[in-house]
């Protein structure tokens, strides 16, 4: 009876949403605000990558209620799990190459996030996708060695400074008489790493904070028993 | 045969994607699919935003050499896709942790034992009689609980 209910309401939906797409432009639609974007981005902010000068000129304000929902996740899920337990615990025998592999690859996943974090302004990547593969870099060798502790007060304290220095960027505009996270420092010279005024700052904020949230979160569910 | 082109191809793709999400939340009866029904759905989702003003013209919204290229892909939907990709990777954590506290504390993530096992619970600490028929036979679930989880 259920699964009835169910499928009669799924093709009610597919029913819906077919009605709903069929006259649709998808594809052919001009953007009209985009193109504007993409015209006057380049002189307005001075980034290379449009994508960055939405994400942090144009639309600041939101990516930063956006950390601060993934800070009430990880918060909320860090309160859902149990404390992490202190004592240290026997690693399980990981194999050489798990092993071997965690260690060759921590310094190459730590220069690859910096790097992307680093010219987020200027080629595809930027704050988010760095602080994904340096909480990466900090959770293989976690997966490698199961027992080993890490600290999550540094994390903590990693995350909380990002965020403060993200919001501390937003209150200098708005020191120097323009709006919340303006862009300061004028735009620079288009593609030159040092352009785009105090973006590359903010996304570098942005990498540490979503790192260094994910590695703690990554970390505390590696840490949680599944049966207790 | 008419075979679609590519932005028909990639536009039943999403839909199919947000169709399979919703469909494994609805139909299944285990916690984790129904999590995994929702990434599935978060994904068709997203390709679904980029797609509303892409073209198989359009290039990445990067500036290369100075010049402006004339088929440059919105970056407003890219923007908002890369928020929500964050957002859906936090809700995804959350979620799999209330899954993980859920296993923890009732041994079983079946949909329906944890509705029996929730309203005994709830019933229990507000203390009202559950209606049932003397001649039901009684759930397993509930019979083999010991005492609740509370």
């Amino acid at each position: 009876m259920r699964r009835l209910s169910s499928l009669l309401f799924l093709a009610g939906l597919v029913t819906l949403i077919i009605a709903i797409f069929q006259p649709l432009p998808v594809g052919t639609a001009t953007p009209a605000v985009g193109t504007a974007i993409n015209h006057a981005a380049p002189e307005q902010v001075g980034a290379a990558n449009l994508v960055t000068a939405v994400v942090l000129a144009y639309r600041g304000f939101d990516t930063l209620l956006e950390l601060t929902i993934l800070f009430t996740a990880a918060m909320a899920a860090g309160w859902v799990l149990d404390k992490p337990r202190n004592e240290a615990r026997p690693d399980p025998d990981a194999g050489f190459i798990l092993l071997a592999a965690s260690d060759l690859l921590f310094p190459l996943l730590l220069i690859l996030g910096l790097y992307v974090i680093l010219h987020g302004h200027l080629t595809p990547g930027g704050g988010f996708q760095g602080g994904v593969v340096l909480a990466l870099a900090f959770f293989l060798p976690l997966l490698a060695r199961p027992g080993r502790r890490i600290d999550h007060q540094l994390f903590s304290l990693v995350e909380g400074l990002a965020g403060a220095a993200f919001i501390g960027i937003g209150l200098a505009a708005m020191l120097n008489g323009q709006a919340f996270l303006a862009p300061l420092f004028g735009t620079g010279e288009l593609g030159a790493l040092f352009s785009a005024g105090s973006l590359p700052l903010l996304y570098i904020a942005v990498g540490l904070k979503v790192g260094s949230e994910l590695a703690g979160l990554l970390a505390h569910l590696a840490e949680t028993e599944a049966v207790g | 045969m008419i075979i679609p082109d590519s932005n028909t191809l990639l536009l039943i793709a999403a839909l199919g994607l947000i169709l399979i999400g919703i469909g494994g939340m609805v139909l299944s009866l285990h916690l984790l699919r129904i999590i995994f029904g929702l990434a599935l759905l978060e994904s068709g989702a997203n390709l679904l935003l980029i797609l509303a003003t892409y073209s198989d013209r359009s290039v990445a919204p990067i500036i290369v050499g100075g010049k402006i290229p004339a088929h440059m892909a919105d970056p407003i939907p890219q923007a908002l896709v890369l928020t929500a990709i964050v957002i859906g990777v936090a809700v995804l954590a959350l979620a799999l942790s209330l899954a993980l506290r859920i296993q923890r504390a009732y041994g079983t993530l079946d949909v329906r034992e944890l509705r029996a096992r929730l309203d005994q619970d709830i019933a229990a600490e507000a203390g009202i009689n559950l209606p049932h028929s003397q001649d039901a036979p009684r759930s397993p679930a509930v019979v083999n609980a010991p005492g609740g989880a509370s």
